[in-house]
Formats: structure tokens, C-alpha cells, sequence
């Protein structure tokens, strides 16, 4: 069943188009991020489902109901603040039966209500505090339980975790994903960090300039990137690029002749310009490359490590190369040193159009 | 070098510094020059007119008297009338109740629609409000005159009302304005998420938030609607006249001799009212001037 329907959206600023004809249909339950760099348009988007902005044309359907047209509060949804959005003056109590005082319910079901959400987020002992003396991560699981209380079907976050430290947001982006394992109520999710977005998403849109890019799911939109935006997106570090030309199962580039042998083609191989991309991860190095289609030697310009991992620098065909390695490598500056990969793994890009090959 | 001092905790820093001369000397002055007239008027406001005719203004009284004030308050003649300014004070009162409250509640609502709830045109509608602060209210003077009389409100108090009401709007919309746009935007929008309407949000968001540019908002119109003399004169009739032109009708009487210390008296009696606002709200204020400023 269809819980979120955007159909033809379109919001127009003046001559500036902010969104651009966008269709997504969201399954009911459905954990679904929108990703994309500052000004893409995500946040518009969550707030035209939010009916916070009028779309220019276009509509949107919530449980199978036109809610184009409706009030924020009409349409079923409960929404998520970056900036948590808690009203100063009022209690935790307060901010959590705001709501559903406006929308005159029962006092006693407020109070069954809100007992609920406390107890789901664990803020029973804050009911009686104010906002200002909240933590970060306390206000914005007061936040949430705004949302909860309301009984909604569909929960809206905007950037919720970005005012949070480090590990704070690692903690919530935990809770959130329990919390939406639990209720199985259909999120939307804005955020900029890949990281939310890969750990969180059962489907990830990455957008650009109002346009979704890519829609799937975060391992498809990993390992099969639609188009070269996307690929340099996803991912940290940032995938490797080679400029060249596509010519009898090969990849040309700089002097360099890489085997295109496992290459899944989207349709027929074709020769011409193209990108080549491989990620950092998927580069192979000393023994585990010998036995792959594609190796070179390189010198280690530059080691970065990182605990976990190591990130070296070399140069391959012209192009600076990072290399992703065990954080126990012994490599440092100035090495010779074996890598390879698997063009399986590897994406390749039209030159003009940076479609997919 | 005898004993080199090793740099260590807070850097000393000497009483009698030139910067300090400088900087207490020229607060000392310019307080000496705002205080002087006022401590002038207080002393002789409790001199006797005997003592006064001596002509030493800055000598403290030798003899300490509240006749002046009585007087003042209560005896004082303006034409024929020799109620004091007591009258004067209760027009005042009336006056400045109603005006401040209309003001306020009809500027903050203006002020709140236009930071919260654009509609179209709202820009320009916020534009003409604020060229309206820049006309000189003598122009405008004659033209009230008839649009009061049509209304049938000339010479009463409810129309001298209106026009302080209409005159202060500019600003104080202006200032409510300024302070909503200052509220984070995500409140307004969560408040609407949760059901609120445009009046739920404005008493149940906006108000609490905003105690600070009220009594801004307040202490401005206090004192302008006190210290108004213009309008009192011209859209009331002498038995509603305002402290302000009772004063000045006072003081400026030209038949008998000029009692100096009831005449001070009675000008210290019509500044008090601005002044206690000042004093007790004093603090509020600068803390909404300020709240204005930076983001709430």
C-alpha cells in the first residue's frame, strides 16, 4: 500500500526552480532519506509533503487521500525540527499535549498518550523540565515524542541529528533506527551525512538541482551508481575517476590500458568517451591483487592513517589515487607498491552525458 | 632590573591609568551636566519664594517646604480653574491607559502577521506603514481635525485615543515585526504541524515569547503618550486637557507673580510618571532592545 504519493511536484521561487517535476512513491513503512548537498531541494521537498509550502503545481496523496490542499495538521503526518522547534515556555508535558490539546482530545488520553511516548523515549523524567534545561539529545527526543504522541502515520525529520556532537548523533541515529524498527510507521528522512543516510534507508534518494538523481536502495546506489553525481557523492573517501576511452573491452587512460573483462554493461558495450570510477575500497593491494584483471604499480605519495583503515595516496595514469587499506598495512611514503581491482566492481560513466554505461 | 616580576595570573592593571582619567572624567562631566538641572529644580521646588528671590539657585534650602508641591498638585489656578494639576493627571491616566493597550495589542498582532503570515503584498503593505513614521504629524494636523469631526469624536478623549493609537503604529509594528522574524522560523512551522491556528500560535507561541519587547513596546508608549502635548491641545477640550498642557498652562500663566518652586514642583509632578516606568522597567528594557537584535 502507497503511504506517500508526490506526484508531478513542481515549486518555483520567482524564475528559480526549486523542485522539478519530482515523482516518488513511498511504500507503507518505508524508511526513505533524502540526500543531497545544501540547496538541492530536500528540504523543500519534506516541507511541501509537510504542506508547510505551497507547491507551484503538482500533488500529494498521504494513505490514499489527496492532502494537496489540506493544513499541516490535516494530513497525518508528524514532523521533526533540526533545530528541535520546542516551545520555550511550556514544560516536556506541554510541548507533548500541545497538539493534541489543539486538536481537543480528551485530557485523559493526552495524558495516556504522552505517558506512552515517555515512556518510549525515555523521558519520564523530564516531564516537568523546560527546553532550556535539556540537553541537546534530550530535546530532540522531545522532539520525536511530539511526533509520536500525535499517533501519525507518517513521521517527517529534517535534519534532526545536525546540531547534535558526534556521538551523540551516532547514539540517536541508533534510536531513530529502533524507534522505526518498533512503530514501522513510514519515515522521511532529510539529512546531508552519508553515513544517516547509508545506515538508516531502506530506499535513499540522492537529489540535485530539485532533481532525484537516484533512487534505490543504499547498497544499489553503492555499488551501482546511475550517474557519475551520484557515485562522487556516496562515499568516503570520494571514488577514484579516470578520464579515457572505452575501445575493444578496454579502458584507455593516460597510458594506461585497464581490462574491462566482468564489466556489467548497462546495454550494449559501446566504444567512446567515458569515466571510469573505483572506489577507494575496492582497490587491492600486494598478495589479494596479483591474481586481478586490472594491477599496476604505484609509489605511496602520501599515508593518511586512520585507526580502523588507511588511506594511502598514489598516482595512477596522471590522476592522484586513493587507496584504502587495512589499518594495519605497513606502508608509508615512498613505497613501491602492487594494487589492483576488479572491473566488476568498478562504474563507468558516459563522457557528455555521465549516465552509466 | 632588581627583582624581575615573573608574568603569571591576571595582568595588573593600574587604578589611575590615562585611560581611566579620561574615560571616568568624561562620564563624570557629562552626568554633572544632565544632573545639574534636575538637582536645580529639586531644591527649589522645597524653597519658600523668599528664599528663592535671594538668587542663589544651587544652595540647598534653609528651610524645607512641600507648599510648593501642595500647591502644585492641588491649588494651582489655570484660568479660572484652581484644581492644581491633579486634574490634569487623571486626564492623563485615562488617556494613556486605553491608547497604550489599543496600540500594543492591535501593533503586535500587525507585527506578528506580517513576520509570520505573508500574504501577497504584505511587503508593500509594510513599507507604507513604516513612510507613515516619516511624515511630520503637523501635517496631518488639520486633516485629523475633520476626520474626527465626521466621526463625531472631536473634543472627546476616545478620538485624542485614536490618534495616539494610529500614530504609534508605524513604530511599534516596526519593533513586533522585527522581534517575530527573530523567532525561529521551525517554532511557527511545528506549532502548525501541531494544529495551531493563526491566533493559537500568536497567544500560545508568540506571546509567552515575547515579555521583553511588550515592555519595550510599553515604556514607549508611556512616555510619548504622557509627554504628548500637540494633540492634547488640539483634539480635546480644556475640561480634558492633559497633565502636559495643564503644565504648561501653569507655568506659563502671565498674570500674578511667577511662584519659581510651584512651577518646578509641577514639572517634576509630570515627569514622574515616564520616570517611574523607566526606573522599574529599566532593566527589561535594554534586554528587549537587545532581545531584537540578536537571534532569539
Amino acid at each position: 500500500m502507497t503511504s506517500v504519493l508526490v506526484k508531478d511536484l513542481t515549486l518555483k521561487f520567482g524564475a528559480l526552480t526549486v523542485l522539478d517535476n519530482l515523482n516518488i512513491d513511498i511504500p507503507e513503512g518505508e524508511f526513505l532519506v533524502l540526500l543531497g548537498a545544501s540547496g538541492c531541494g530536500k528540504s523543500t521537498l519534506l516541507n511541501c509533503i509537510a504542506g508547510l509550502l505551497d507547491p507551484t503545481d503538482g500533488e500529494i496523496h498521504i494513505n490514499d487521500r489527496n492532502v494537496t490542499w489540506e493544513e499541516p495538521s490535516g494530513r497525518g503526518i508528524g514532523m521533526v525540527f533540526q533545530s528541535y522547534a520546542l516551545y520555550p515556555q511550556m514544560t516536556v508535558e506541554g510541548n507533548l499535549s500541545f497538539g493534541l490539546k489543539n486538536a481537543r482530545m480528551a485530557k485523559a488520553e493526552i495524558k495516556k498518550r504522552v505517558a506512552r511516548a515517555a515512556e518510549v523515549l525515555q523521558i519520564e523524567p523530564l516531564l516537568h523540565r523546560k527546553p532550556a534545561a535539556l540537553s541537546g539529545g534530550q530535546r530532540q527526543r522531545v522532539a520525536i515524542g511530539r511526533a509520536l504522541v500525535r499517533d501519525v502515520d507518517v513521521f517527517l525529520f529534517d535534519e534532526p541529528l545536525s546540531n547534535l556532537d558526534a556521538k551523540l548523533r551516532a547514539d540517536l541515529r541508533v534510536e531513530i533506527k529502533r524507534l522505526h524498527h518498533n512503530l514501522k510507521n513510514t519515515m522521511i528522512y532529510v539529512t546531508h551525512d552519508q553515513v544517516e543516510a547509508m545506515t538508516l534507508a531502506d530506499r535513499i534518494a540522492i537529489m540535485k538541482g530539485g532533481i532525484i538523481q537516484q533512487l534505490d536502495t543504499p547498497t544499489e546506489i553503492y555499488n551501482r551508481p546511475r550517474n557519475k553525481y551520484v557515485a562522487g557523492f556516496i562515499g568516503s573517501p570520494e571514488i577514484n575517476f579516470f578520464e579515457g576511452e572505452v575501445e575493444q573491452g578496454a579502458f584507455a587512460t593516460g597510458g594506461e590500458r585497464f581490462s574491462l573483462d566482468g564489466y556489467a554493461f548497462q546495454g550494449a558495450a559501446t566504444g567512446g568517451s567515458a569515466w571510469l570510477g573505483i572506489r577507494p575500497e575496492h582497490i587491492l593491494s600486494g598478495d589479494a591483487a596479483k591474481d586481478l584483471p586490472v594491477t599496476a604499480e604505484v609509489t605511496v605519495d602520501i599515508v593518511e592513517p586512520m585507526g580502523s583503515d588507511t588511506l594511502a595516496w598514489a598516482t595512477l595514469a596522471g590522476v592522484p589515487l586513493r587507496i584504502r587499506m587495512d589499518g594495519q598495512a605497513a606502508v608509508s611514503t615512498g613505497d613501491r607498491i602492487l594494487i589492483g581491482f576488479d572491473p566488476a566492481r568498478a562504474s563507468m560513466f558516459d563522457k557528455s552525458t555521465e549516465e552509466r554505461l | 632590573m632588581v627583582d624581575a616580576v615573573i608574568p603569571r595570573g591576571p595582568k595588573p592593571r593600574p587604578r589611575f591609568s590615562r585611560t581611566n582619567i579620561m574615560l571616568y572624567g568624561t562620564l563624570i562631566v557629562v552626568a554633572a551636566y544632565y544632573a545639574l538641572p534636575l538637582y536645580v529644580m529639586i531644591v527649589t521646588s522645597l524653597k519658600g519664594m523668599p528664599e528663592i528671590r535671594i538668587g542663589n539657585i544651587f544652595a540647598p534650602p534653609v528651610e524645607v517646604t512641600y507648599q510648593p508641591w501642595v500647591k502644585a498638585w492641588s491649588e494651582a489656578c489655570t484660568g479660572i480653574n484652581c484644581e492644581g494639576l491633579s486634574r490634569g493627571f487623571w486626564n492623563s491616566v485615562q488617556i494613556l491607559i486605553p491608547s497604550v493597550i489599543l496600540s500594543i495589542a492591535i501593533a503586535s498582532v500587525n507585527g506578528y502577521a506580517l513576520a509570520n503570515w505573508k500574504f501577497k503584498g504584505s511587503e508593500v503593505f509594510f513599507t507604507i506603514l513604516i513612510l507613515g513614521a516619516f511624515i511630520p504629524y503637523q501635517v496631518m494636523i488639520y486633516p485629523i481635525v475633520i476626520i474626527l469631526r465626521e466621526m463625531g469624536l472631536y473634543g472627546n478623549i476616545w478620538g485624542l485615543v485614536m490618534v495616539h493609537t494610529v500614530f504609534g503604529m508605524p513604530i511599534l509594528t516596526l519593533l513586533f515585526r522585527n522581534y517575530f522574524t527573530s523567532v525561529p522560523e521551525e517554532l511557527f512551522k511545528a506549532a502548525r504541524v501541531d494544529g495551531a491556528g493563526f491566533w493559537g500560535i500568536y497567544f500560545r507561541i508568540m506571546l509567552p515569547m515575547s515579555l521583553p519587547i511588550f515592555v519595550v513596546a510599553i515604556i514607549l508608549q508611556v512616555t510619548g503618550i504622557w509627554n504628548d502635548f500637540l494633540f492634547g491641545v488640539i483634539y480635546t477640550k480644556p475640561a480634558d486637557y492633559p497633565m502636559t498642557v495643564q503644565l504648561n498652562n501653569i507655568v506659563n500663566s502671565v498674570q500674578g507673580v511667577k511662584e519659581y518652586n510651584v512651577n518646578m514642583a509641577a514639572t517634576l509632578l509630570t515627569g514622574l510618571v515616564p520616570l517611574i516606568i523607566y526606573f522599574a522597567s529599566g532593566k527589561l528594557f535594554v534586554r528587549g532592545i537587545a532581545a531584537g537584535a540578536v537571534k532569539g
